[in-house]
């Protein structure tokens, strides 16, 4: 069950340029009031950070100039919270819980009565830089807020090191707007930090594998002993127990051309076409930019079909390595077999992959 | 009474045990005080930093045991930094000086280095027992020292510390004469053992009632320290990685058969997911199951075992029991009077309990008392019907993953759920909250709860009023902690002097100023407000700003012994 995501918004994709994300986020501002306004990661929205907001965006319908950043954003959300493409839950609870808290706001809310300058809240988003350079100079407390120190795997330092500051409180005044995020908050220095990895957060946004769940310092509150021996733990469960049972049977992916590797359950899919479809899915952002390289409509909203297309067509093929370490053909043996066997898999440029086939099919007819 | 002797007065209070009712003893005069103090002989000091141990060595001088506890609860979760403090060094050097007749020592949350360990073992002849929980800073060279030197040793039981280790043969310390030990827990460790010292460890033990072992210990040891030990009360296995098939795991059951005695079982570190049959046998008799750090094991699995278990009074799982699990443990064990759900997977924010499960224990499971619950969901409805059912909780702790998370069903605020808890519970000394939280559930709770010793907030109430109905109303808080929360000067200032009823005050992410925290050190001399400044965030400047200027971390406690001298540097104590 997918836990509903509390007064979350993610910002709307609209047509991907650069980047193609899944399904975008609409998130429907119903207060009318002058709080709510869209942002974007540019901080390209007309109604830039006055006096009397109270933060709130909502994004809807975001300009199709605006380039989709959201991909290269940095998402903190809670943990529990979703990726920006289960929006259907998100939507219908957005809309109806106007009153309801900030989930989790990395500056203090102001309400319509602040007089400075507007606070933003996070989920999920960062703040758009015009705003979070606004927001600098009249808050002093979080100019160095160290939102990045959420990030998951490697923050396990900064967890310890970087402060609650990100988590900053409510106003002290009952917040009547419905809080949406929108704004990211001031990253200046994590943001410096955090780049070469901010492209892999980016194409987190994938429906099959989890985002990296960004964490909050200190929660869930369990003794960190507890929490590092559990990680430890179910890691190694996992090893040894690769066959039988539910354990998941994460291999990786890589794609050739592509700048960094992804992991998939194998457990998750119970047939090739499952997982093809999923891997179009994943991989679908480094498609696009060959597209567009190749000089094929390279604004245009990049379809599935066209997509599978892509894939389908000579340029990929899908390889795997089995357990005697050759390179094989996906496709030949049955799945059962497969994912017993399958070790890693890449997608290789269709001009790499000759001769692959031939020799793969002949291995598993030896095997047969 | 006046005209007893001394020795009689001495024999009264000897039945006089709670550290509690000894402190009103020692309030009645100064007779009374005298032959309390010289009489007492083991003390409970909550936090370290309220008094010096010369103190305590001077006003008990038959000191025996000592508990002391050092770091703040929140840093268990990383919000304090590692360096704050909690030495426990300065204490055993004076006792040392002091010549206490020291035999116990429990520790937690404490820095404990190996050079204190080793001061230690040498310097209380009649050393027995030392207990470290969620401590830090020492190796095994420290544990070595301890079982070589300390002829005495019964007990050395260390829970979920951060020990370094040093693949040295600390168990091969303990001298081939030494054979009173009674409790060995060293669980925690994540270094190779030395195995045959190990048994042979066991076997002159004869006393040996309690063994947890870790993860380096693999089965074929375990079944024959089993055979050497049948008369174990208390047993955490350490690996149970096996092939069911195989000759070792058909000895294991054999051994485990003879082990009538155990009513504690634990561990399951690396287990391999199947064939927790062979401890069915003994599952009959456990008042006690903690199958927390074995994610490994699947829930049918666990739900096997756990129906057998008729007598569990104490329960520590993991989600992934389910909602479903939990209802058997609640159609068989009816003892049961304390749970603890665990989340398997911390990281990933999902959790597989809601609360069905919890209402379903609160069904079958009437004598609970305590509850700890990690869980994706909860529900007003769910809670007034847990409260109805359990009037009996003791500490209740409810942790939603998701820590604003209104009701699942009708989407409020969960004030009433919480209220009707506090307002049930009458003997509640423990409270936890979490989930969507307005003032009015700290309204409940300062009308409510009386006998409310200690509350953890985190991301809840709307403004000041919240705190200040919880610190107007519960008067016998001594520790409350609180994070993200919308609480500023208002509150904190509101009543000063509650302070010193106290043990301590936790506030981060909140609203106090710096202005705010100087005002209450300046009112209140007898309270430390400590100021933990990481990273700089912020600057020591006098002035308005002051109250500008948000606090990230304080914590104040109340003290005998002034301003800590081993504060470091991003600790300002104002």
């Amino acid at each position: 069950m997918t836990p509903p995501l509390l007064g979350g918004v993610e910002e709307v994709a609209s047509s991907a340029s650069l980047l193609a994300s899944s399904t975008s986020v609409e998130s429907v501002c119903e207060n009318g009031s002058a709080e709510l306004k869209e942002r974007n990661y540019m901080g390209l929205s007309d109604s830039s950070s006055s006096g009397d907001s109270s933060a709130i965006s909502a994004v809807t319908g975001e300009s199709k100039t605006s380039l989709n950043l959201k991909a290269t954003e940095l998402r903190l959300g809670l943990p529990g919270s979703q990726s920006p493409e289960r929006n259907s839950d998100l939507c219908l609870f957005a809309s109806t819980q106007l009153d309801e808290k900030p989930l989790f706001p990395l500056h203090p809310v102001n309400d319509n009565h602040g007089s400075s300058m507007p606070k933003n809240l996070l989920l999920g988003n960062k703040r758009g830089f015009s705003d979070a350079m606004d927001g600098f100079s009249e808050d002093k407390f979080t100019s160095e807020s160290e939102v990045n120190a959420m990030l998951s795997p490697r923050s396990s330092q900064n967890l310890g090191l970087k402060p609650g500051s990100i988590l900053e409180n409510l106003s002290s005044q009952p917040v009547k707007a419905k809080e949406l995020v929108g704004q990211k908050p001031a990253q200046e220095r994590p943001l410096v930090s955090s780049d070469p990895r901010s492209n892999n957060r980016s194409s987190a946004n994938n429906s099959t594998v989890p985002a990296t769940k960004a964490q909050v310092v200190g929660w869930p509150p369990i003794r960190s002993f507890r929490k590092n021996s559990l990680a430890t733990l179910s890691k190694n469960t996992e090893e040894v127990d690769g066959k039988a049972g539910a354990s998941a049977l994460y291999v990786k992916i890589s794609m050739d051309g592509a700048p960094y590797l992804r992991k998939v359950d194998l457990r998750n899919y119970s047939a090739y076409k499952e997982l093809s479809l999923a891997l179009e899915k994943m991989f679908s952002c480094f498609t696009i930019g060959q597209c567009g390289s190749h000089g094929t409509s390279g604004r245009e909203m990049l379809t599935e079909s066209k997509l599978k297309d892509l894939l389908h067509g000579s340029e990929y093929v899908l390889t795997y390595e089995d357990k005697d370490g050759d390179w094989m053909l996906v496709g030949d043996v049955p799945w059962e077999m497969f994912i017993e066997t399958c070790k890693r898999m890449r997608i290789m440029k269709g001009s790499d992959a000759i001769g692959l086939a031939p020799r793969a099919v002949e291995k598993s007819r030896n095997k047969n | 009474m006046n005209y007893f002797p001394d020795e009689v007065l001495e024999h009264i209070f000897d039945f006089v045990g709670s550290h509690k009712d000894r402190n009103s003893v020692s309030q009645v005069c100064k007779l009374w005080y005298r032959i309390e103090s010289y009489s007492r002989q083991t003390v409970f000091v909550g936090n370290c930093y309220a008094i010096g141990p010369e103190r305590v060595a001077e006003r008990f001088s038959g000191l025996k045991s000592i508990t002391l506890k050092g770091k703040p609860h929140f840093a268990d979760f990383n919000l304090v930094p590692p360096d704050w403090g909690g030495f426990v060094y300065p204490w055993i050097e004076a006792f040392a000086r002091s010549r206490v007749g020291l035999e116990e020592l429990r520790l937690k949350r404490m820095v404990v280095s190996d050079e204190s360990l080793e001061l230690l073992s040498r310097s209380f002849p009649n050393f027995k027992s030392l207990v470290l929980v969620s401590c830090e800073g020492f190796t095994t060279d420290g544990l070595a020292a301890v079982a070589a030197y300390c002829r005495q040793l019964k007990e050395l039981d260390l829970q979920e510390n951060d020990v370094e280790d040093h693949r040295g043969h600390w168990l091969s310390c303990f001298p081939e004469s030494s054979t009173s030990l009674v409790s060995l827990n060293f669980a925690c460790l994540k270094g190779d053992i030395n195995l045959p010292a190990l048994e042979r460890l066991v076997a002159r033990s004869p006393n040996l009632k309690s063994l947890r072992l870790s993860r380096a210990v693999p089965l074929d040891v375990l079944q024959r320290i089993l055979i050497r030990a049948p008369q174990l009360l208390d047993l955490g296995v350490g690996s149970y990685l096996h092939d069911p098939d195989s000759e070792n795991y058909n000895k294991l059951v054999t051994a485990i058969q003879k082990c009538k005695s155990v009513r504690s079982l634990s561990g399951f570190l690396d287990v391999a997911p199947h064939c927790l049959s062979a401890f069915h046998i003994i599952c009959p008799n456990l008042t006690s199951l903690n199958l927390s750090y074995a994610p490994g094991i699947y829930d049918n699995e666990l739900i096997k075992l756990i129906r057998h278990c008729h007598k569990l009074q104490r329960l520590w799982i993991l989600d992934c029991i389910g909602d479903k699990g939990l209802e058997v443990v609640a159609s068989t064990c009816k003892d049961l009077e304390e749970l603890r759900v665990f989340p398997s997977d911390p990281y990933v924010g999902q959790a597989a309990v809601t609360e069905e499960g919890l209402v379903a224990i609160s069904r079958g499971c009437q004598k609970l008392n305590s509850i700890l619950y990690f869980c994706q969901q909860m529900t007003n409805a769910a809670l007034i019907t847990v409260a109805k059912n359990c009037p009996n909780f003791v500490r209740f702790r409810l942790c939603i993953l998701d820590p604003t998370k209104p009701d699942a069903v009708t989407q409020q605020p969960l004030d009433e759920g919480f209220g009707a808890i506090v307002q049930a519970c009458k003997g509640l000394k423990r409270l936890s909250l979490s989930g969507l939280l307005t003032d009015q559930v700290f309204l409940y709770i300062g009308m409510y709860a009386e006998q409310l010793e200690m509350l953890s907030i985190a991301f809840a109430g709307d403004s000041d009023k919240g705190m200040q109905y919880v610190l107007k109303g519960c008067k016998k808080l001594r520790k409350l902690e609180i994070r993200d929360s919308p609480f500023g000067n208002a509150a904190l200032l509101m009543d000063v002097a509650k302070y010193e009823t106290m043990r301590s005050l936790w506030m981060s992410s909140c609203e106090v100023t710096l202005g705010g925290c100087k005002a209450l050190a300046k009112r209140m001399p007898g309270l430390n407000v400590e100021i933990i400044n990481e990273n700089d965030q912020m600057e020591f400047v006098g002035g308005c700003d002051d109250d500008r200027q948000k606090v990230e971390k304080m914590y104040l406690y109340r003290t005998l012994a002034g301003q800590r001298r081993d504060a470091p540097e991003f600790v300002w104590t104002l």
